[in-house]
């Protein structure tokens, strides 16, 4: 199950900078365990994020192995318009997961 | 060295030295090397309790204070979705019976565990969850620290946030007493009883991090050294492998006297579920 939350002032006035926060489930897995009977585990984490807002790219994460599980990335943009904020995140193993925001400018 | 431990043991207990804690329990504490059973000092009066979330830094309490930063919400959302899932023979779901857990979950977590008249014994929230999987859903138990029964204990757990933790049926009493014995029983190759920690050094340093009281007013919890939700059994293990004690196995009588003991003692706490802890 993977499973995101984002957080945004859902009506921000015109011009005004406000801050997103995102969270995802996510084991992280840094490639770097073993199991107890010495099988190296194989990393599976998220190596990118991305967010655009109106299909704009406004921010964008490298992750790497030392990043913990569950990765929270907060940024912030400036509200121009009324839109849409879409977040994606991909990674190992042909992870991927996207979640979209409606934001409306006043 | 008895006989001297003995009288400061006779002088700690005394009036005169009332209101000097740390030296009162610093003396206790060494007595009670020569004077193996008697070296407890009793329970934390009520009005000094205090959850581990005082001691936390500031940024960790942010983390747990916000629903969008504390990744424990991310279990409870599991829950939630587990919760108006049909499961088991009888295709029925949690929300079919109890339907909106915002209402009928509200304070319930904070009243765990319970007697249960049925099996003549007390019960934790997720025997509860396993019970009703079992008795009414048909459906196979969930295995202990399993994702579905964190989720699930998270999501009906958090239904009781900031409500007050209750222990008052009488009937608990003997898994109580029974947790109580345990939790002051000296044992492992540390030679360390719950109580050195929890009842006497509570507020004191061990390896540079605050000794908490010990209060389960949070669980199932997210801790950042697991980078995971687990329960108070796993946390229960977690400390007896650090006094370097055989832990006891998941759903054993001995965990849940602890936990049910533990729950007494942090009775009026205000539960805190998903908490976020170091």
């Amino acid at each position: 199950m993977a499973r995101s939350l984002i957080k945004v002032s859902p009506k921000p006035r015109r011009g005004e900078v406000i801050e997103i926060k995102t969270l995802i489930s996510h084991e992280m897995e840094s490639g770097f365990r073993h199991t107890n009977t010495g099988a190296a585990i194989p990393r599976d984490i998220i190596t990118t994020f991305v967010a655009t807002y109106n299909g704009e790219e406004i921010f964008a994460a490298q992750l790497y192995p030392a990043i913990a599980a569950n990765p929270f990335i907060t940024f912030y943009t400036t509200a121009r318009e009324s839109g849409v904020l879409e977040f994606r995140w991909t990674g190992d193993n042909g992870y991927a997961a996207t979640e979209q925001v409606k934001i409306t400018v006043e | 060295m008895t006989r001297l431990a003995s009288l400061l043991f006779v002088w700690a207990r005394g009036d005169a030295w009332r209101g000097m804690g740390l030296i009162r329990r610093a003396l206790v504490v060494a007595a009670a090397a020569g004077v193996a059973t008697q070296g407890l000092a009793g329970d934390i009066p009520l009005s000094e309790r205090r959850s581990a979330y005082e001691g936390m830094s500031a940024t960790t309490q942010a983390m747990q204070d916000d629903d969008t930063a504390n990744p424990g919400m991310l279990w409870v959302l599991d829950g939630e979705t587990l919760w108006r899932k049909p499961a088991g023979e009888r295709a029925r779901a949690c929300a079919d019976c109890h339907g909106d857990a915002e209402q009928s979950m509200r304070g319930v977590a904070a009243r765990y565990p319970v007697f249960d008249a049925k099996r003549g014994g007390a019960i934790d929230l997720e025997d509860r969850i396993n019970l009703c999987r079992l008795e009414q859903q048909e459906a196979p138990a969930l295995k202990r620290e399993s994702k579905e029964l964190l989720a699930l204990s998270a999501y009906v757990a958090r239904q009781s946030r900031g409500l007050p933790i209750e222990s008052n049926d009488p009937r608990l009493k003997p898994t109580i007493e029974a947790g109580r014995a345990l939790f002051q029983r000296r044992q492992g190759q540390l030679n360390l009883a719950c109580a050195h920690c929890h009842d006497e050094h509570w507020g004191q340093k061990l390896a540079g991090n605050t000794i908490p009281q010990g209060h389960p007013t949070g669980y199932p919890l997210y801790r950042l050294e697991w980078q995971g939700l687990g329960s108070l059994q796993r946390r229960l293990r977690n400390c007896l492998i650090g006094m370097r004690a055989e832990s006891y196995a998941f759903d054993s009588p001995e965990f849940l006297a602890l936990e049910t003991y533990l729950m007494w003692r942090a009775r009026g706490l205000p539960l805190e579920s998903p908490a976020v802890r170091p």
